[in-house]
C-alpha cells in the first residue's frame, strides 16, 4: 500500500525521507532506553547514597539521592564487629562452591545419559524428570520430608540439597550434548572406553561452554538463595547472608545483640538506617563487581534456553 | 541375522553403566518430587505430629471445606491470577519494545550498556529488591515521602494501604524482568532474515513500516509461545517477590495475599498443616490443568515449540 506511494518518489526524495524517519526513530530509541535505564540502575544508587549518608540527616530529611552529609559510620560499625557478617559470608561461599560443584556435575552426567541415542529407556527418563515441573505435591509434604522424614532441619545440607538439580537445567544441557556429533564417541566406544569414561573425557571437556552457563546460573540461586533458610535455619550460625540481611533488615534489635554477643560495646542509637543500606550493598557487593564479567554467560544461557533444542 | 529374543534383564544390563549414572538424579527427584507427591493424602486428614503424614486420622473434605469458606480461597486464587496476567501483559509489552529499539539504535557502546544496566536486577535476591523497597516507601524517611514533601504536599502511608500496592508490584515486576525478556527477545529479533529488511528497504519502506510490517510479525511466534508458556504459571505466585515486598503485614493482604503466602502462612505461623496441605494442593491441581491446556493452545499452534 505505502510501498507503491514511495516507489513513485525519487529516489532522492524517498533517501531523505528514510533519513529522517531514522532520525526520529533513533531519537526516541535514545530517550526510551535511557530512561529505562535509568529506571533500572537508579534504586542501586540510591541504596548506595543512603548507606552513605549521615544518620542524623537521614532521620530529618529522610534518604536522598545525594547525601547531603557524608558519613561511613555505618561501614566502620559493620567492619568493626564483622564476626556475624563474616560467618555468614562463610556459610554462604561454602554452599554455593559445594552446591554449584555438585549440581553441575549430576545436572551434566544426567543430561549425557539423555542425549544419548541408543540409549532405549532415554524418553521414559526424560519424562519421569520433566513430569516434576508439572505436578507437586506443594510445600506442605515437601517441608514435612525435609524436616520429619530426613531430619535436616538447621544442617548445612539443608541449603545445599533443595536447589542441587532442576529440571529446566537438565534440559538445556541435554540439547546442547545432542548437538556433539556421535562420530566422537563412536571411536573412543570402539576402543572399549566406558560411559562414564567418554563423558568425563570426551563430553565434559567439549562442554564448557554450556558447563560455564549453567555453572554460573546454579550459583547465582545459591548466592541469592534465602528461601530454605527462612524454611529449615533456626540457628544464628548457620543463617546465609542473604537470610542473614533479610533478618537484620526486620530485626535491628537482634543486630545489636549480635554485636553486643561479638563483644562491641553498642551505645543504644545505632545508626540503623543506614546499616541497613550498608548492610544491603555488603550483601550484594560480590554480584555488583562479578556482573561485568559473568553477564555474557547469563547471557548465552537465555538465548540457548530461548531456543528449545 | 536375526536379532536374539532378549528381555527387560539384558536391557539393564546392556545399559547398566549408563543406568548407574541416572542414580542420582533418579532418587533426588524421588526424595523431593515423587514421595513428597503421595503426601497428598495430608490434604484429607486431620494432621497430628504421633502420627505423621501416614498416621494421623482422616478427615475427609473438612480441609477444603474450611479453606473454601474461609473466604481466603477466592481472594488468593482471585489475586494470584490477576497480578500474573498484569504482569504477563505489562512486562511483554516494555520487552518487546525495548528490544525492538535496542536493536534499531545504531550505537554500539549505546547498546552494550543499556544491555547492561537493564538486566542489572535479574541478578538480585528478593530480600535486597525488600531492602530497596523499604529505602523508597519507609513513611518516615522513604525516599517518596522525602519527594512528596520536598513538593509541600502530604506524605502517604505506603506500607499500611492497600489500594498501593497492585500498582507497586507491576512495577516491581517490570522492574526485575525487564533486562531478562529483552534479552530473549533480542535473540529472537537478531535471527529474523536480514534479506527481509534489505528488500523492505528497496521497496522504499520507511523504518517504521519496516518494524511494524517485518520485525513484529516475525516475533509474533515468540511472543506466543513464551506468554503462553506464562499463562501456564498463571496460579504460582512468585513467593521470594510477594513476601519481601509485603512479609506478614496483615493489612495489606486483601490486595497483596496470593496461593504461595497463604499456604506459607498457614504452615508456618497458624500451624493449619491441613488446610495449608489442602490449599498447596488445590493449588497443584489449577498449575496441572492450566500448563496441560496451555500446551496444547503451543501444541496447536506450533508443534515443534511445544513442551510435551
Amino acid at each position: 500500500m505505502s510501498s507503491t506511494t514511495a516507489n513513485l518518489k525519487t529516489p532522492e526524495v524517498s533517501r531523505k525521507r528514510g533519513n529522517k524517519d531514522k532520525m526520529i526513530l533513533a531519537i526516541i530509541g535514545y530517550v526510551m532506553l535511557t530512561v529505562l535505564a535509568i529506571f533500572c540502575i537508579f534504586p542501586f544508587i540510591l541504596v548506595v547514597s543512603s548507606s552513605l549518608s549521615e544518620e542524623s540527616t537521614i532521620i530529618e530529611k529522610g534518604f536522598q539521592l545525594f547525601p547531603s552529609a557524608f558519613s561511613t559510620e555505618a561501614y566502620s560499625l559493620l567492619f568493626k564487629y564483622p564476626e556475624e557478617m563474616l560467618r555468614a559470608y562463610g556459610i554462604t561461599i561454602s554452599v554455593t562452591a559445594i552446591g554449584t560443584l555438585f549440581g553441575l556435575f549430576l545436572t551434566s552426567m544426567t543430561a549425557y545419559v539423555l542425549s544419548r541415542r541408543d540409549f532405549k529407556w532415554r524418553g521414559r527418563f526424560s519424562f519421569f524428570f520433566f513430569f516434576t515441573t508439572l505436578f507437586s505435591g506443594g510445600l506442605v509434604p515437601w517441608y514435612l520430608m525435609i524436616v520429619n522424614y530426613l531430619h535436616l532441619k538447621d544442617t548445612l545440607l539443608v541449603l545445599i540439597l533443595p536447589l542441587l538439580m532442576n529440571v529446566f537445567y537438565i534440559i538445556v544441557m541435554k540439547s546442547f550434548m545432542s548437538s556433539i556429533p556421535d562420530a566422537i564417541t563412536e571411536s573412543a566406544k570402539i576402543d572399549g572406553a566406558g560411559d562414564f569414561r567418554i563423558f568425563m573425557q570426551l563430553i565434559v571437556p567439549l562442554s564448557k561452554p554450556a558447563l560455564a552457563t549453567i555453572g554460573l546460573f546454579i550459583a547465582l540461586a545459591y548466592w541469592n538463595d534465602w528461601y530454605n533458610a527462612l524454611l529449615f535455619i533456626s540457628k544464628s550460625e548457620l543463617m546465609p547472608l542473604q537470610y542473614y540481611l533479610y533478618k537484620m533488615l526486620g530485626n535491628m534489635d537482634g543486630m545489636r545483640k549480635a554485636m553486643m554477643a561479638s563483644g562491641a560495646v553498642v551505645n543504644t542509637d545505632l545508626p540503623t538506617e543506614s546499616l541497613k543500606m550498608a548492610m544491603t550493598i555488603v550483601a550484594t557487593g560480590p554480584i555488583l563487581l562479578a556482573y561485568p564479567f559473568i553477564q555474557k554467560y547469563f547471557v548465552t544461557g537465555l538465548t540457548i534456553g530461548a531456543v528449545k533444542g | 541375522m536375526k536379532q536374539k529374543q532378549h528381555g527387560f534383564w539384558d536391557d539393564v544390563k546392556k545399559y547398566r553403566s549408563l543406568l548407574l549414572m541416572l542414580v542420582p538424579a533418579v532418587l533426588f527427584f524421588l526424595l523431593f518430587a515423587y514421595i513428597p507427591m503421595s503426601g497428598i493424602i495430608l490434604a484429607f486428614k486431620q494432621y497430628d505430629y504421633t502420627g505423621g503424614v501416614f498416621g494421623s486420622p482422616w478427615n475427609g473434605w473438612d480441609n477444603f471445606k474450611f479453606f473454601f469458606n474461609s473466604g481466603d480461597a477466592w481472594r488468593v486464587t482471585r489475586n494470584t491470577a490477576l497480578y500474573n496476567i498484569a504482569f504477563i501483559v505489562v512486562n511483554n509489552v516494555i520487552q518487546i519494545c525495548a528490544a525492538i529499539l535496542l536493536f534499531e539504535v545504531a550505537g554500539k557502546w549505546f547498546r552494550k550498556i543499556t544491555q547492561t544496566v537493564l538486566f542489572l536486577p535479574y541478578f538480585i535476591s528478593w530480600v535486597v529488591v525488600g531492602a530497596i523497597a523499604y529505602n523508597l516507601f519507609n513513611f518516615d524517611v522513604g525516599t517518596i515521602n522525602v519527594l512528596l514533601k520536598g513538593l509541600g504536599m502530604q506524605p502517604v502511608d505506603i506500607y499500611n494501604t492497600a489500594a498501593y500496592w497492585p500498582v507497586i508490584l507491576v512495577v516491581v515486576s517490570a522492574w526485575k524482568t525487564l533486562g531478562y525478556g529483552t534479552i530473549m527477545y533480542l535473540a529472537a529479533i537478531t535471527s529474523i532474515d536480514t534479506e527481509m529488511y534489505e528488500a523492505a528497504e528497496i521497496d522504499g519502506a520507511n523504518i517504521f513500516q519496516r518494524i511494524m510490517k517485518i520485525t513484529v510479525p516475525n516475533l509474533m511466534p515468540t511472543v506466543i509461545i513464551l506468554v503462553l508458556l506464562a499463562i501456564g504459571n498463571v496460579f504460582r505466585g512468585d513467593f521470594g517477590m510477594f513476601y519481601n515486598m509485603v512479609g506478614n503485614n496483615g493489612l495489606l493482604f486483601s490486595s497483596t495475599d496470593v496461593i504461595d503466602t497463604f499456604v506459607f502462612r498457614s504452615l508456618t505461623t497458624s500451624n493449619e498443616i491441613g488446610m495449608s496441605a489442602a490449599a498447596g494442593f488445590y493449588q497443584s491441581l489449577l498449575g496441572f490443568v492450566t500448563i496441560m491446556l496451555a500446551n496444547y493452545a503451543v501444541r496447536k499452534y506450533d508443534k515443534d515449540r511445544a513442551l510435551f
